[in-house]
């Protein structure tokens, strides 16, 4: 079943794109150019918290935080092991990437772990980040309720990458 | 703030490895690290321009048109303004669309003007801006392109098969959110109420008074 969501989401996406007469091709193009923008915007900042990461594993530190937070985090499911992940995502994006990374790298994409982790970074926001933005914007300093839900939110996502795995695989 | 994580990270590796004695690595980890960055972006560049396109195709024919279209009631349900404020009504659902499509650099613009619009003009944000931002600081993206791609740089062998987990969990982390945000404005909203004290200038306490008395 998952085996066919790409494939048809694709044909489905440049069929409806012909029918409505979009020149699709030239638009794709396009897209993909700004993709490369995407990419090569993300590089820097990725390639400074890479190296922290990187540094930050080498040291031992992340498998002692792992192995000191790691039994809460069990309590509830969440795999030791993404805990930087969680810890950074809310605040950095490109961070939270070089966790992943990290995480994918070390322990293989496929494996439970990575998949956890690869789930997380899918399906959470850099919550402080978004909040800054808007909130910024709209010259809001009182922020109420908005930062204990948007880390609620955050909090469900992470239970959920886990609880997720666990039963769909 | 990225200033502040970074430099934290960077300590506490060397601290930390000073302490475990591995500090001599650190130097080879930090070039590593740079390195695998560039190699990580490439492996990442094809298929994040491919999504990039696609998407590009989806919003110039009409999809995201269509969805923003979708959304106007469940957006009119959540943030009242938008009932009345067309031009709020406009920007938050193409915000949440864009978002949608993971169009994250067309969704930014559309959440700011939707902030200003949803916004009373004071220091205090209302119920309205609080759910907007809570909406938006969860995921709503229905393609995790990006993370997609780094699994599939990293040999997965078949990095789109996260995607019903990724669907069911982005679903709920924004119930949640949802669902939170409606309860703490209830729980503040009924607070308010119990202390009549609150934010209330003391030449308006009298009139405040006969009408809780009522």
């Amino acid at each position: 079943m998952s085996d066919l969501i790409l494939p048809l989401l694709i044909c489905g996406i440049v069929t409806v794109g012909l029918f409505r007469k979009t020149p699709v091709f030239s638009v794709f193009i396009r897209g993909a150019r700004e993709g490369l923008d995407t990419a090569l915007g993300i590089l820097p900042s990725l390639l400074a918290l890479l190296t922290a990461v990187s540094m930050l594993r080498a040291s031992g530190a992340i498998e002692c935080l792992a192995h000191l937070l790691g039994p809460v985090l069990a309590k509830v499911g969440i795999p030791a092991e993404t805990l930087l992940l969680i810890l950074i995502k809310p605040f950095s994006g490109s961070g939270a990437l070089a966790a992943g990374a990290d995480i994918l790298r070390e322990f293989g994409p496929d494996s439970f772990i990575g998949r956890v982790a690869a789930i997380m970074l899918g399906s959470s926001e850099t919550t402080f980040y978004t909040i800054a933005v808007y909130f910024g914007a709209a010259g809001v300093t009182k922020t109420r309720y908005a930062v204990p839900a948007a880390l609620a939110a955050d909090a469900a996502a992470f239970l959920m990458a886990a609880l997720t795995v666990r039963l769909l695989g | 703030m990225l200033d502040k994580i970074w430099v934290f990270i960077l300590l506490i590796s060397v601290i930390f490895g000073f302490i475990s004695g591995k500090a001599g690595e650190l130097g080879s980890a930090a070039i590593n690290g740079a390195g695998q960055a560039v190699t990580l972006v490439i492996g990442l560049t094809g298929a994040l321009c491919f999504w990039q396109g696609m998407m590009a195709v989806m919003r110039e024919c009409g999809a995201a048109a269509a969805l923003a279209r979708v959304l106007r009631r469940p957006v009119g349900l959540l943030m009242k303004k938008t009932r009345e404020n067309a031009r709020a009504m406009e920007a938050v659902c193409a915000n949440i669309s864009a978002n949608l499509l993971g169009l994250a650099n067309a969704a930014t613009p559309f959440g700011i003007e939707a902030a200003k619009a949803l916004s009373d003009g004071g220091e205090t944000a209302n119920d309205d801006l609080c759910m907007l931002v809570v909406i938006n600081s969860a995921s709503l993206q229905l393609i995790p392109s990006t993370v997609a791609a780094l699994r599939a740089s990293l040999g997965s062998a078949a990095p789109y098969d996260i995607l019903p987990c990724v669907w069911l969990t982005t679903l709920v982390s924004q119930a949640t959110g949802i669902a939170a945000a409606l309860l703490l404005a209830k729980i503040q909203r009924n607070t308010r109420a119990a202390s009549p004290l609150y934010g209330v200038k003391r030449s308006r306490l009298p009139l405040l008074r006969k009408k809780s008395a009522r």
